[in-house]
């Protein structure tokens, strides 16, 4: 039994890191032609292109970042006071509420943008990155409220109470009491809101109509062209934000915490 | 009283924006399915789009292969993710990097994960490059199709890889929920470990487990850029028809996009009754 412990951990650390492999090695690849196992000649040629003007690289990755984070400001804004109402009251209808707020986040985005689009059309806000932040907030605000909702559920509303009991303005509970309570909360919730919004691809593609071209949209044509060397560049810029994010909450984040379930779509 | 007012008004801009942009955008896709656009002068509603899609080979045969995709991904990935999560549970040599592993894959795009798995199992890609090595195989053309074909083994390999995390996460957030080792206790008591994980771990994790699949299932069934990039030409899944048939230059073919896109609204609708069924009574609050 240990022992077959022992093998399945490796195989899936293998298996978990397998597929990031080649792309680190295409990121340095120089010449590499099959059927060589490692490059032919290494080079940092695919990195100094990826990070030169011509490739556009460093314009969509600000791009890319400025749309998540808008979507993420937006998000946090709109998400906390909901996720307050679900989190600490109970009331009719709120098994509606909650379900209206489900649906987004298993019905697809395909399903939703191409009749948004045709609406988006008519409201000149198809092509633009406005009308990308606005799509991207279908699934990144249900994901927020339901992760503020977890952790309302766990804040004890009490010492609001108390605070307004000793004479404190709505303003000042909200900010030495509620605010320095929640916080974590909305900083964990916040920066895996981010990365929603950061890996959306189909909703970018039908809203911004090849227009705004985001990160994957980019590497996707780089993919396609055969580029094999610039896409492991872009790709590894493209998982940075994830890897940063994960190690500055992993110690927020236990098998308990609602940021990771849910999230990922 | 005063309760409902203030519940009302911390849930309206949410329930707003969602109202508006999710169920909008759903309910336009509906309209125009059925050719309802009297904006632009379409006033005559018709089923025409429905009809053509029932009477297209092409739509039953992508139609098929979508739930394959779906249903293979989802139930590999749910064997694997319960087994994940048990050997995570226990303490071995290497379990922190493991553990490491699996919270960061959820953060990489799918994208990145279909490129990578392209770049490992392609005709000329790593596999097929150290088959040469070792002299399995001559040609590129000898290793197996694994990307591009028809049994979607890409498309599938990158879902697993994918969804085998994000099961395992929430099956483990149950698991730590349950807080007691009941089925140590059952053991202890003389189940063997098939007795004790069947009859007693089994019936515990299964509503999160479930739960998890529900919205895996949902999103293989829907997702498009992984059939796009390692999908066969012929058929292909249904997401990948809608978003073609929607750019396609003959404007006559967007309703028949719009009718596919709720048919796979439909068919995920259906697993939001899956996941709250699942999770009926369980972990509210």
């Amino acid at each position: 039994m240990a022992r077959l412990r022992r093998v399945s951990a490796v195989l899936l650390i293998i298996w978990l890191i397998l597929p990031l492999i080649p792309l680190a090695i295409w990121s340095f690849a120089g010449v590499w032609r099959y059927p060589n196992l490692l490059p032919q000649i290494w080079s940092y040629r695919p990195w100094s292109f990826a990070l030169s003007d011509q490739s556009g690289v460093l314009s969509s990755l600000a791009l890319t970042a400025g749309i998540a984070l808008a979507v993420t400001l937006i998000s946090v804004v709109i998400g906390v006071p909901a996720g307050r109402a679900l989190g600490l009251y109970t009331f009719r209808g709120k098994a509606l509420v909650e379900l209206i707020i489900l649906a987004p986040i298993i019905v697809p985005g395909i399903a939703v943008a191409l009749g948004l689009q045709t609406v988006f059309i008519g409201l000149g806000l198809n092509n633009t990155v406005t009308g990308v932040v606005l799509v991207h907030l279908i699934p990144t605000l249900p994901y927020m409220v339901l992760v503020m909702a977890a952790v309302f559920a766990a804040y004890d509303p009490l010492a609001e109470d108390q605070a307004r009991s000793l004479g404190a303005s709505p303003a000042q509970v909200f900010r030495h009491v509620t605010l320095p309570a929640v916080l974590p909360g909305i900083v964990v919730g916040a920066m895996f809101t981010f990365l929603v919004s950061w890996g959306q691809y189909i909703l970018t593609l039908t809203i911004g109509g090849g227009r705004v071209q985001t990160l994957p949209l980019i590497m996707f044509q780089f993919v396609v062209s055969g580029r094999n060397d610039i896409t492991g560049a872009i790709a590894m810029i493209y998982i940075l934000p994830g890897v940063l994010i994960l190690i500055l909450t992993a110690r927020h984040l236990t098998g308990r915490s609602a940021a990771l379930t849910g999230f990922g779509r | 009283m005063q309760d409902r007012l203030k519940i009302a008004l911390l849930l309206a801009p949410a329930l707003i924006v969602i109202l508006v942009l999710f169920f909008g955008g759903l309910g336009v896709g509906l309209l125009r399915s059925f050719n309802y656009m009297p904006v632009i002068g379409l006033n005559d509603p018709n089923l025409d789009a429905y009809r053509s899609l029932l009477s297209s080979p092409e739509v039953y045969r992508s139609f098929g292969l979508t739930l394959y995709i779906a249903t293979t991904s989802t139930v590999i990935a749910t064997v694997l993710a319960v087994a994940t999560a048990l050997l995570l549970r226990r303490s071995f040599p290497g379990r922190a990097v493991a553990s490491f592993l699996v919270q960061l894959n959820l953060t990489i795009p799918h994208l990145v994960g279909g490129i990578g798995i392209l770049y490992l199992f392609s005709q000329s890609g790593s596999f097929a490059r150290l088959a040469h090595e070792y002299a399995v195989i001559a040609k590129p053309a000898d290793f197996p199709a694994l990307i591009f074909d028809p049994y979607a083994i890409g498309v599938i390999l990158t879902y697993v890889w994918k969804e085998v995390p994000f099961i395992t996460v929430i099956t483990l957030a149950t698991l730590q929920a349950l807080g007691d080792d009941h089925e140590t206790i059952a053991r202890t008591l003389g189940a063997t470990w098939g007795q004790a994980f069947r009859h007693v771990l089994l019936p515990q994790i299964m509503p999160g487990v479930l739960a998890a699949s529900a919205i895996v299932f949902a999103f293989t069934f829907g997702a498009y850029e992984i059939p796009a990039l390692l999908g066969a030409s012929h058929p292909q899944a249904l997401p990948v028809i809608a978003y073609r048939s929607f750019t396609d230059a003959d404007l006559a073919a967007r309703p028949q996009a719009l009718a596919l896109a709720m048919l796979i609204a439909l068919i995920s609708g259906l697993m939001i009754v899956v996941y709250s069924r699942a999770l009926r009574g369980k972990g509210r609050g």
